[in-house]
Protein backbone atom coordinates (compact mmCIF):
# COMPACT_ATOMS: atom_id res chain seq x y z
CA UNK A 1 0.00 0.00 0.00
CA UNK A 2 3.02 2.29 0.14
CA UNK A 3 2.41 4.41 -3.11
CA UNK A 4 5.27 5.42 -4.99
CA UNK A 5 5.76 8.88 -6.55
CA UNK A 6 3.53 9.35 -9.91
CA UNK A 7 0.46 7.65 -9.65
CA UNK A 8 -1.10 10.78 -8.18
CA UNK A 9 -0.39 14.19 -9.66
CA UNK A 10 1.03 16.70 -7.26
CA UNK A 11 -2.27 18.54 -6.71
CA UNK A 12 -4.09 15.72 -5.41
CA UNK A 13 -0.57 14.75 -3.29
CA UNK A 14 -0.47 18.27 -2.04
CA UNK A 15 -4.23 18.36 -0.63
CA UNK A 16 -3.98 14.84 0.53
CA UNK A 17 -1.20 16.59 2.26
CA UNK A 18 -2.52 19.30 3.67
CA UNK A 19 -5.63 16.81 5.04
CA UNK A 20 -3.44 15.05 6.76
CA UNK A 21 -1.06 17.67 8.21
CA UNK A 22 -4.54 19.09 9.71
CA UNK A 23 -5.60 15.42 11.32
CA UNK A 24 -2.41 14.85 12.43
CA UNK A 25 -2.25 18.64 14.36
CA UNK A 26 -5.39 16.88 16.15
CA UNK A 27 -4.04 13.65 17.11
CA UNK A 28 -0.97 15.58 18.82
CA UNK A 29 -3.10 17.85 20.85
CA UNK A 30 -5.75 14.81 21.72
CA UNK A 31 -3.35 12.48 22.69
CA UNK A 32 -1.78 13.76 25.76
CA UNK A 33 -5.85 12.70 26.77
CA UNK A 34 -4.90 8.89 26.20
CA UNK A 35 -1.27 9.12 27.25
CA UNK A 36 0.65 9.23 30.77
CA UNK A 37 4.30 9.26 31.28
CA UNK A 38 4.02 5.47 31.84
CA UNK A 39 2.00 4.90 28.84
CA UNK A 40 4.88 6.22 26.39
CA UNK A 41 7.33 3.30 26.26
CA UNK A 42 4.25 1.32 25.66
CA UNK A 43 3.01 3.37 22.70
CA UNK A 44 6.81 3.46 21.52
CA UNK A 45 6.76 -0.01 21.38
CA UNK A 46 3.50 -0.03 19.57
CA UNK A 47 5.23 2.06 16.80
CA UNK A 48 8.20 -0.09 16.49
CA UNK A 49 6.58 -2.99 15.92
CA UNK A 50 3.77 -2.07 13.42
CA UNK A 51 7.62 -1.09 11.75
CA UNK A 52 8.79 -4.80 12.28
CA UNK A 53 4.98 -6.30 11.34
CA UNK A 54 5.22 -3.67 8.00
CA UNK A 55 8.58 -5.97 6.56
CA UNK A 56 6.85 -9.10 6.79
CA UNK A 57 5.17 -9.20 3.90
CA UNK A 58 2.42 -12.68 3.82
CA UNK A 59 1.67 -14.50 0.51
CA UNK A 60 -2.46 -14.05 -0.23
CA UNK A 61 -2.71 -14.76 -3.56
CA UNK A 62 -0.77 -16.16 -6.55
CA UNK A 63 2.10 -13.72 -7.03
CA UNK A 64 0.62 -10.65 -4.18
CA UNK A 65 1.31 -10.84 -1.26
CA UNK A 66 0.53 -8.11 1.72
CA UNK A 67 1.75 -6.87 5.01
CA UNK A 68 0.03 -5.61 8.30
CA UNK A 69 -1.47 -1.45 7.82
CA UNK A 70 -1.37 -1.96 11.91
CA UNK A 71 -3.68 1.26 12.20
CA UNK A 72 -6.29 -1.25 14.24
CA UNK A 73 -3.89 -2.69 16.11
CA UNK A 74 -2.40 0.75 17.30
CA UNK A 75 -5.74 2.20 17.94
CA UNK A 76 -6.80 -0.77 20.19
CA UNK A 77 -3.59 -1.09 21.89
CA UNK A 78 -3.23 3.12 22.49
CA UNK A 79 -5.88 4.93 21.90
CA UNK A 80 -6.65 6.20 18.44
CA UNK A 81 -5.19 9.50 18.69
CA UNK A 82 -2.17 8.09 19.83
CA UNK A 83 -2.44 5.27 17.85
CA UNK A 84 -2.69 7.28 14.55
CA UNK A 85 0.34 9.45 15.24
CA UNK A 86 2.61 6.09 16.09
CA UNK A 87 1.81 4.38 12.59
CA UNK A 88 1.96 7.70 10.76
CA UNK A 89 5.77 8.27 12.33
CA UNK A 90 6.44 5.20 10.72
CA UNK A 91 4.86 5.43 7.65
CA UNK A 92 6.74 9.04 7.31
CA UNK A 93 9.95 7.58 8.60
CA UNK A 94 9.95 4.60 5.96
CA UNK A 95 9.64 7.54 2.92
CA UNK A 96 12.46 8.98 4.49
CA UNK A 97 14.99 6.51 5.25
CA UNK A 98 13.98 3.19 3.97
CA UNK A 99 12.86 4.50 0.99
CA UNK A 100 9.79 2.80 1.00
CA UNK A 101 6.29 5.12 -0.47
CA UNK A 102 6.96 7.71 -2.12
CA UNK A 103 8.29 11.88 -0.64
CA UNK A 104 5.74 13.85 -2.73
CA UNK A 105 2.89 10.38 -2.13
CA UNK A 106 4.01 10.94 1.53
CA UNK A 107 0.87 13.07 2.64
CA UNK A 108 -1.82 10.62 0.89
CA UNK A 109 0.34 7.14 2.30
CA UNK A 110 -0.13 8.81 5.63
CA UNK A 111 -3.81 9.24 5.26
CA UNK A 112 -4.30 5.73 3.82
CA UNK A 113 -1.68 3.85 6.13
CA UNK A 114 -1.83 5.84 9.59
CA UNK A 115 -5.28 7.90 9.47
CA UNK A 116 -8.23 6.25 7.89
CA UNK A 117 -6.90 3.00 8.86
CA UNK A 118 -7.53 4.34 12.86
CA UNK A 119 -10.61 5.93 12.03
CA UNK A 120 -12.50 2.97 10.56
CA UNK A 121 -11.00 0.48 13.04
CA UNK A 122 -11.37 1.96 15.45
CA UNK A 123 -14.96 2.81 14.85
CA UNK A 124 -15.87 -0.80 14.34
CA UNK A 125 -14.30 -1.82 17.35
CA UNK A 126 -16.21 0.29 19.68
CA UNK A 127 -19.41 -0.22 17.51
CA UNK A 128 -19.03 -4.17 17.82
CA UNK A 129 -17.68 -4.05 21.55
CA UNK A 130 -21.01 -2.73 22.55
CA UNK A 131 -22.26 -6.27 21.73
CA UNK A 132 -19.40 -8.53 22.65
CA UNK A 133 -18.30 -8.84 25.68
CA UNK A 134 -15.34 -10.01 27.50
CA UNK A 135 -11.75 -11.26 26.49
CA UNK A 136 -12.91 -13.26 23.30
CA UNK A 137 -15.31 -10.04 22.61
CA UNK A 138 -12.81 -7.74 22.43
CA UNK A 139 -10.67 -10.11 20.10
CA UNK A 140 -13.19 -11.31 17.90
CA UNK A 141 -14.26 -7.33 17.44
CA UNK A 142 -10.51 -6.38 17.18
CA UNK A 143 -10.06 -9.29 14.10
CA UNK A 144 -13.26 -7.52 12.21
CA UNK A 145 -12.13 -3.66 12.74
CA UNK A 146 -8.68 -4.70 11.38
CA UNK A 147 -10.30 -6.67 8.63
CA UNK A 148 -12.48 -3.83 7.45
CA UNK A 149 -9.86 -1.22 7.71
CA UNK A 150 -7.86 -2.81 4.96
CA UNK A 151 -10.35 -2.46 2.36
CA UNK A 152 -11.19 1.21 3.85
CA UNK A 153 -7.64 2.46 3.61
CA UNK A 154 -7.73 0.67 -0.50
CA UNK A 155 -11.06 2.51 -1.47
CA UNK A 156 -9.57 5.80 0.09
CA UNK A 157 -5.80 5.27 -2.24
CA UNK A 158 -9.04 4.79 -5.19
CA UNK A 159 -10.62 8.19 -4.67
CA UNK A 160 -7.59 9.72 -4.59
CA UNK A 161 -6.36 7.92 -7.95
CA UNK A 162 -9.85 8.98 -9.46
CA UNK A 163 -9.45 12.34 -8.63
CA UNK A 164 -5.93 12.40 -9.33
CA UNK A 165 -4.58 9.58 -10.88
CA UNK A 166 -1.93 10.44 -14.08
CA UNK A 167 -3.19 7.14 -15.49
CA UNK A 168 -6.35 7.27 -17.61
CA UNK A 169 -7.90 4.06 -16.40
CA UNK A 170 -11.58 2.96 -15.96
CA UNK A 171 -11.74 3.81 -12.30
CA UNK A 172 -14.17 0.85 -10.94
CA UNK A 173 -12.19 -1.66 -12.48
CA UNK A 174 -9.19 0.01 -10.88
CA UNK A 175 -11.78 -0.24 -7.32
CA UNK A 176 -13.12 -3.82 -7.89
CA UNK A 177 -9.12 -5.03 -8.08
CA UNK A 178 -7.99 -2.91 -5.27
CA UNK A 179 -10.99 -4.23 -2.64
CA UNK A 180 -11.02 -7.41 -3.71
CA UNK A 181 -6.92 -8.02 -3.05
CA UNK A 182 -7.31 -5.74 -0.01
CA UNK A 183 -9.54 -7.82 1.54
CA UNK A 184 -7.49 -10.94 1.27
CA UNK A 185 -5.05 -8.58 2.75
CA UNK A 186 -7.16 -7.69 5.31
CA UNK A 187 -7.92 -11.52 6.80
CA UNK A 188 -4.20 -10.93 7.37
CA UNK A 189 -4.30 -8.21 9.14
CA UNK A 190 -7.21 -9.37 11.69
CA UNK A 191 -5.39 -12.23 12.60
CA UNK A 192 -2.09 -10.57 13.42
CA UNK A 193 -4.34 -7.99 15.22
CA UNK A 194 -5.93 -10.57 17.02
CA UNK A 195 -3.43 -12.53 17.88
CA UNK A 196 -1.44 -9.44 19.42
CA UNK A 197 -4.35 -7.87 21.17
CA UNK A 198 -4.63 -11.47 22.78
CA UNK A 199 -1.45 -12.18 24.00
CA UNK A 200 -1.50 -8.96 25.22
CA UNK A 201 -4.73 -9.33 27.04
CA UNK A 202 -2.96 -12.38 28.38
CA UNK A 203 0.48 -10.64 29.96
CA UNK A 204 -1.11 -7.06 30.19
CA UNK A 205 -4.85 -6.75 30.02
CA UNK A 206 -4.28 -3.49 31.85
CA UNK A 207 -2.22 -2.15 28.98
CA UNK A 208 -4.83 -2.60 26.26
CA UNK A 209 -6.74 0.66 25.70
CA UNK A 210 -9.26 -0.54 24.02
CA UNK A 211 -10.00 -3.16 26.73
CA UNK A 212 -10.38 -0.16 29.57
CA UNK A 213 -13.97 -0.39 31.62
CA UNK A 214 -14.60 -3.62 29.64
CA UNK A 215 -12.55 -6.47 31.23
CA UNK A 216 -11.31 -6.95 34.61
CA UNK A 217 -7.68 -6.35 35.01
CA UNK A 218 -6.85 -9.11 37.45
CA UNK A 219 -3.46 -6.99 38.30
CA UNK A 220 -5.67 -4.89 41.30
CA UNK A 221 -4.27 -6.30 44.62
CA UNK A 222 -7.22 -8.47 45.89
CA UNK A 223 -8.06 -8.03 49.80
CA UNK A 224 -6.34 -10.25 52.00
CA UNK A 225 -8.95 -12.58 53.38
CA UNK A 226 -6.77 -13.57 56.34
CA UNK A 227 -7.66 -10.94 59.04
CA UNK B 1 12.06 -6.03 37.40
CA UNK B 2 8.78 -4.21 37.28
CA UNK B 3 5.92 -5.58 36.06
CA UNK B 4 6.17 -3.36 33.41
CA UNK B 5 9.50 -3.40 32.02
CA UNK B 6 9.27 -7.37 31.86
CA UNK B 7 6.63 -7.00 29.66
CA UNK B 8 8.44 -3.82 27.91
CA UNK B 9 11.36 -5.77 27.34
CA UNK B 10 9.80 -8.79 25.84
CA UNK B 11 8.12 -6.80 23.71
CA UNK B 12 11.00 -5.15 22.47
CA UNK B 13 12.77 -8.96 22.04
CA UNK B 14 10.07 -9.86 19.92
CA UNK B 15 9.65 -6.95 17.65
CA UNK B 16 13.31 -7.31 17.44
CA UNK B 17 13.25 -10.70 16.19
CA UNK B 18 10.36 -9.87 13.62
CA UNK B 19 12.35 -7.04 12.18
CA UNK B 20 15.67 -8.55 12.20
CA UNK B 21 15.71 -12.26 11.33
CA UNK B 22 11.58 -13.34 10.81
CA UNK B 23 11.70 -10.07 7.80
CA UNK B 24 14.30 -12.05 5.74
CA UNK B 25 11.35 -14.79 5.21
CA UNK B 26 9.23 -12.07 4.00
CA UNK B 27 7.06 -12.72 0.64
CA UNK B 28 9.09 -10.93 -1.91
CA UNK B 29 6.05 -10.48 -4.34
CA UNK B 30 4.51 -7.40 -5.00
CA UNK B 31 1.84 -6.50 -2.53
CA UNK B 32 -1.63 -5.42 -3.72
CA UNK B 33 -1.20 -2.33 -4.65
CA UNK B 34 1.94 -2.89 -6.98
CA UNK B 35 0.22 -5.77 -8.24
CA UNK B 36 -3.21 -3.62 -9.49
CA UNK B 37 -0.88 -1.07 -10.85
CA UNK B 38 0.72 -3.84 -12.82
CA UNK B 39 -2.44 -5.82 -14.15
CA UNK B 40 -3.93 -2.73 -14.93
CA UNK B 41 -1.52 -0.94 -16.33
CA UNK B 42 -0.28 1.92 -14.37
CA UNK B 43 2.67 0.53 -12.65
CA UNK B 44 5.18 2.37 -15.19
CA UNK B 45 3.43 5.74 -13.88
CA UNK B 46 5.95 5.34 -10.65
CA UNK B 47 8.71 7.63 -10.65
CA UNK B 48 12.13 6.22 -9.09
CA UNK B 49 12.16 7.07 -5.18
CA UNK B 50 13.66 10.86 -4.60
CA UNK B 51 16.15 8.81 -1.76
CA UNK B 52 16.23 5.55 -3.68
CA UNK B 53 19.82 5.78 -3.01
CA UNK B 54 20.01 6.30 0.72
CA UNK B 55 21.93 3.95 2.91
CA UNK B 56 18.57 1.97 4.25
CA UNK B 57 16.75 1.62 0.77
CA UNK B 58 14.83 -0.67 0.44
CA UNK B 59 15.31 -2.00 3.84
CA UNK B 60 18.57 -2.76 3.37
CA UNK B 61 22.19 -1.50 4.57
CA UNK B 62 23.82 -0.46 1.57
CA UNK B 63 27.54 -2.25 1.31
CA UNK B 64 26.58 -4.74 3.26
CA UNK B 65 26.58 -7.89 0.93
CA UNK B 66 25.11 -10.67 2.65
CA UNK B 67 21.12 -10.29 2.46
CA UNK B 68 19.98 -11.71 5.49
CA UNK B 69 23.30 -9.42 7.29
CA UNK B 70 21.90 -6.57 5.80
CA UNK B 71 18.28 -7.26 6.49
CA UNK B 72 18.68 -8.04 9.86
CA UNK B 73 20.77 -4.50 10.47
CA UNK B 74 18.29 -2.52 8.48
CA UNK B 75 15.34 -3.93 11.06
CA UNK B 76 16.66 -3.73 13.84
CA UNK B 77 18.26 0.18 13.53
CA UNK B 78 14.35 0.77 12.54
CA UNK B 79 13.23 -1.09 15.41
CA UNK B 80 15.53 0.84 17.82
CA UNK B 81 14.64 3.99 15.83
CA UNK B 82 10.86 3.73 15.92
CA UNK B 83 11.15 2.42 20.03
CA UNK B 84 13.02 5.29 20.78
CA UNK B 85 11.83 8.13 18.76
CA UNK B 86 8.14 7.83 18.98
CA UNK B 87 9.05 7.25 23.14
CA UNK B 88 10.28 10.41 23.31
CA UNK B 89 7.82 12.19 20.91
CA UNK B 90 5.21 10.53 23.73
CA UNK B 91 6.34 11.10 26.40
CA UNK B 92 7.13 14.99 25.20
CA UNK B 93 2.78 14.88 24.48
CA UNK B 94 2.32 13.32 27.75
CA UNK B 95 4.00 16.29 29.47
CA UNK B 96 2.18 18.97 27.71
CA UNK B 97 -1.07 18.63 29.91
Amino acid sequence: MHAPDGFINAPVSLGTGAVSASILAIALNKAKNELDEKAAPMAGLVAAYVFAAQMLNFPVALGTSGHLLGGALAAILIGPWTGMIAVSVVVILQALLFADGGLTALGFNVFNMGIITVFSGWFVFILLTKFLKGRSGIVIAAFIAALISVPVSAVSFVSQYAIGGTGTLDVLDVLVAMFSVHVLIGIGEGLITALTISAVLVLRPDLVFGARGKIKTELQIKESKVS
Amino acid sequence: MKLSNKFLALGIFVTLILASVVSYYASGDPDGLEKVAEEKGFLDDAVDHSLGDSPLADYGVSGVADDRLSVALAGSFGVLLMLVGSTLLFKFLAKRK
